[in-house]
């Protein structure tokens, strides 16, 4: 079946049938719950599907198979940073040792786990030039949380207390804003620059007593390193204000720029970007977040600490009562934290270098293609970082033809598609990022394809309107699916749609 | 570069085409005052080499001990194919399914996902997963504060301490009050939530607000079993919402949150299948009933057709999230716990109804040895009401105890005055748990060696026999 092409699936549920299943787990004795109170039971089973193990494996790798994945293809995904994913890493996470530590065991049964944490957060102070660490956040709007958490309790302590505005600009990730409102701040939104860049002019007329901090991507969303940025830091912490970085970005900067050394005074990092722990369909992530000398009082707890006698322990709990407290039950996502762990030994200083280099590299030779090819719009033409945005504002114009259809149709030719209209302050934008374990044929292959379809558009515009054609489905009906949504699997109701293959 | 493609000569031909020499260039836009000093760290390491460091880092882990830990985290037993299925990459190298069209395993898994959890906690509405338990409960809270537009919730002091405290950091920040709810302090209801105290509290003498939510668990942090129903009864008559932090192995045999009332259930799914890893990435489980469905925050997907009228699965009901709605959004979460929503899927699948009601009924038998070999060794239960798998101990010097029983090859499970300093009448109290995976020979040794213990401290002669203890373990099954 699978050499014909991936096939949908049946629900698990249509799968089930009675009787089936089991030889997994032994019998309980029978009256195992004869102590709880007949009204704190379950009257009735719950129903979930009855399944022997070959059907749950089958049903498992036939739906993977309707996955596109990094193992499986090019996933220029702009700022979500596709990289390769080591094996080794997912080898190093279920080494028993890891795998089956307890988060509540004591720090003397813990040595090795909390040795590699503590060693971690050493290789990201290095890396990031700030000067403290929390390894706790799940994920970065998780990491930018704790950042902006901290910056109040910051003011708070001091007693500045009308700080209360965070000054976003326009590209920023939709996280910024959430995030300043989930910590009872205001955002305040700065429109950039014509270059694409901060537009100084506007920080300034906006910066003042309320001003909590400045939350920059850098490079921005828009693939651009913010060269103005040294005199938006002396603007803001004048003004009494600090500065966040959102580390989204990171892997266009290693060994070239490091935010803490250039004044920044948080900034967290996604760890399933820039250090290859796998995105796994959407998670998990982690965030740590690295502060300055400002903000380490209110790291959360618990902190991994190394004693002198060259020993690690954990925070006990109230031992440092300026913490913002904590943003998570236990002390991280540790299995996370090991693969960021492994890939980082395994590049050392002039591996991550490299890394950097050859993102850039990658992005930079890829908008030449394009830009070269004329097919579609480059709107900002300086060299780019780890990514860059190609724009079909033209090709709309002239056909009709959409981003959302060139999108649709990279799906035919192999590829996944690009981030489109993202971010929100470019017009029919596709934000690329190669990354740098692409090789030079994928990106000629996709600069390619990229280009044929901005031909099509001319001459079959039809065809990619109709895009994607051989995908296991084609476009979906959003709107239905919103209108009245059907969030879950239920037997009875009658108006479930039979599995078609 | 360990994972890169580019040969010296890829790399030259992508330079000439940016009629570039060197890659310096093109980091040009970086002023000389903002470039990096040089990185300082070791050199890069073969993978053999690194192979090698992170198994001598894991053997420094001692996780041979018989363990009678618990408190938010379970080991379970789980089959070797769920591993195997979330090692293709194509469900762990995938991202986001932004694009539906090539990404129907994931959206199905999904939806797959929603359902179970639908089945276990008899809600309708489950979000795509959150960071862990403690960040979907305070999510949790918030909901109760949206939807009734009030700013005051009630917690127990019987929830786990690292989500209260949890809790505590996200209400705050949205400027919203958490007030702890006491527990019973003595009688049959000892440690569970104080039904007179939440009465008072709800009816606001003191006009500190009208209640948004009222948070329980079920079990709660000392393994007791709440009376959830009438705690709910009680929320809703001063019109809050109720939230069920609930274990979802427990709802195997346990009565499922809607059933007795439950407006959102909150959790931690690490128990399904999902290995300790010293806490993390977990699965935060959210569920709410469909009149809140518009305020839980994190994706959801949905049944659809496609063009050509094929069944489809899509996220949906996007207008909450912050990709849209950024600052007027339900909430920040973007990266979420689709993985470990798979392999919990994937655990429920392959152990089904009565696989999990066995898993459930199995440590709760496991838990009734254990009870009875502990009390004979002269640590009885601290409460009289019922639990399931997890209950305190009385054992006086607890922590002393503890650190002597580690030595003897057994984590006693965890001293509560180091877990909860502000809760002195828990002061002697080691909380222990047993699931299906607990031995009996674990069981036994764990007798054993208190029992040692605590005659060695009634007769300050007596020595301590530690080794013939982790003697003792090597026989055991394990």
């Amino acid at each position: 079946m699978t050499v014909a092409g991936p096939r949908l699936q049946p629900t698990l549920f249509e799968l089930s049938k009675a009787g089936r299943g089991g030889g997994k787990v032994a019998h309980p004795p029978a009256g195992a719950l004869d102590r709880i109170p007949p009204a704190q039971r379950r009257q009735t089973p719950p129903g979930l599907p009855e399944l022997s193990e070959p059907e749950v494996v089958r049903h498992y790798v036939n739906l993977s198979q309707l996955n596109y994945a990094i193992d499986t293809g090019f996933y220029p995904l702009g700022s979500c940073t596709m990289k390769w994913n080591p094996k080794v890493n997912e080898w190093a996470a279920r080494l028993p040792g890891f795998a089956n530590l307890h988060p509540m065991s004591p720090d003397d049964v813990a040595q090795g786990t909390l040795q590699l944490l503590w060693e971690l957060e050493q290789m990201l102070l290095e890396i990031t030039g700030m000067t403290a660490m929390t390894l706790q956040p799940a994920a970065g709007a998780h990491g930018e949380l704790t950042g902006v958490l901290m910056i109040r309790a910051y003011h708070a302590a001091r007693g500045d207390l009308d700080r209360s505005e965070i000054l976003v600009p326009d590209s920023a990730h939709g996280t910024n804003p959430a995030t300043a409102s989930m910590a009872g701040l205001r955002t305040v939104s700065i429109k950039a620059a014509p270059d694409g860049g901060l537009d100084i002019d506007a920080f300034r007329a906006a910066i003042g007593p309320r001003t909590a901090a400045v939350m920059i991507t850098n490079p921005s969303t828009l693939g651009l390193f913010e060269s103005r940025i040294g005199g938006l830091l002396d603007l803001v912490h004048g003004a009494g204000g600090l500065a966040y970085m959102d580390g989204a970005n990171l892997n266009a900067i290693l060994g070239r720029f490091k935010p803490g050394e250039a004044g920044f005074d948080v900034m967290h990092i996604n760890t399933h970007k820039t250090f290859s722990t796998p995105h796994g369909g959407g998670g998990p992530g982690a965030g740590p977040v690295g502060v300055g000398p400002k903000l380490e009082p209110y790291l959360p707890a618990p902190r991994v600490l190394r004693e002198p006698d060259g020993t690690f322990r954990l925070e006990r709990p109230g031992e440092r009562p300026t913490s913002i407290g904590r943003m998570r039950s236990f002390v991280g996502s540790t299995g996370v934290l090991v693969r960021a762990y492994a890939y980082l030994r395994t590049h050392g200083a002039s591996g991550l270098r490299e890394v950097t280099d050859d993102a850039v590299l990658a992005a930079n030779y890829l908008k030449q293609r394009l830009t070269e090819s004329g097919a579609y719009d480059i709107p900002f033409k300086s060299v780019c970082k780890h990514e860059f945005i190609a724009s079909a504002s033209s090709i709309k114009r002239r056909t009709g033809i959409r981003t959302l259809d060139i999108a649709k149709r990279l799906l035919d030719k192999g590829f996944h598609a690009p981030t489109v209209y993202f971010p929100l302050t470019v017009d029919e934008a596709m934000l690329i990022e190669p990354t740098e374990t692409e090789s030079v044929e994928t990106l000629d292959a996709f600069a390619a394809a990229l280009i044929e379809i901005a031909h099509e558009a001319e001459t079959d515009p039809e065809a990619i309107h109709a895009a994607p054609h051989d995908t296991p489905v084609r476009r979906l009906d959003e709107v239905a699916a919103a209108r009245n949504p059907n969030l879950r699997w239920r037997p009875a109701t009658g108006d479930w749609t039979p599995c078609p293959d | 570069m360990a994972y890169g493609p580019h040969t010296p000569a890829d790399r030259e031909h992508m330079l000439a085409a940016l009629g570039m020499s060197s890659v310096d260039e093109l980091f040009a836009d970086i002023a000389p005052e903002l470039r990096a000093s040089p990185l300082r760290l070791d050199p890069p390491e073969a993978e053999q080499d690194l192979m090698a460091r992170l198994g001598t880092l894991a053997a420094r882990n001692r996780v041979g001990l018989a363990s009678f830990l618990g408190a938010g985290a379970y080991r379970h037993f789980a089959p070797p194919l769920v591993d195997q299925l979330l090692l293709r990459g194509e469900w762990y190298t995938a991202y986001t399914p932004y694009q539906p069209e090539v990404s129907q395993g994931t959206l199905q898994s999904i939806y797959e996902y929603e359902s179970l959890i639908a089945e276990l906690t008899g809600l309708d509405v489950v979000s795509a997963s959150h960071y862990d338990g403690a960040a979907a409960t305070a999510e949790g809270a918030l909901m109760t504060c949206r939807a009734t537009g009030r700013t005051r919730v009630l917690v127990s002091r019987a929830i786990h301490p690292h989500y209260r405290e949890t809790l505590r950091t996200y209400m705050s920040g949205a400027g919203l009050t958490v007030e702890e709810l006491p527990v019973v302090a003595d009688g049959p209801a000892a440690g569970t939530v104080d039904l007179a105290a939440l009465e008072r509290l709800l009816a606001d003498a003191e006009g500190a607000g009208p209640v948004a939510g009222v948070l329980a668990g079920q079990p709660n942090f000392l393994g007791l079993l709440e009376p959830m129903a009438e705690i709910g009864r009680l929320a809703h008559a001063a019109g809050a919402l109720f939230v069920a932090v609930v274990e979802p192995v427990s709802l195997g045999v346990l009565a499922p949150p809607g059933s007795y009332g439950a407006d959102i259930a909150a959790g931690e799914g690490q128990p399904l299948g999902i290995a300790l890893q010293y806490g993390g990435p977990y699965l935060g489980v959210l569920a709410c009933t469909d009149a809140l469905v518009r305020q839980i925050p994190g994706r959801l997907v949905g049944l659809t057709t496609d063009v050509d009228g094929k069944r489809a699965f899509v996220m949906t009901l996007q207008a909450r999230e912050q990709h849209i709605r950024r600052e007027k959004a339900a909430s920040n979460i973007c990266t979420n716990q689709a993985l470990l929503a798979l392999a919990a899927s994937v655990w429920l699948a392959s152990l089904g109804p009565h696989g999990l009601r066995d898993v459930a009924a199995m440590g709760a038998a496991r838990a009734a040895e254990l009870e009875g070999v502990l009390a004979e060794a002269g640590a009885p239960r601290l409460h009289p009401g019922p639990y399931l798998n997890e209950f305190v101990v009385r054992v006086p010097n607890a922590a002393v105890v503890h650190r002597r029983l580690l030595d003897r090859g057994v984590v006693a499970g965890l001293v509560l005055a180091d877990a909860l300093p502000d809760q002195p009448e828990l002061a002697d109290g080691l909380l222990v748990c047993a699931t299906e995976t607990t031995s009996r020979d674990e069981i036994e040794l764990f007798g054993w060696a208190l029992g040692e213990e605590l005659a060695g401290a009634a007769d300050p002669g007596a020595s301590s026999g530690a080794d013939s203890g982790a003697a003792n373990l090597t026989g055991a099954a394990r």
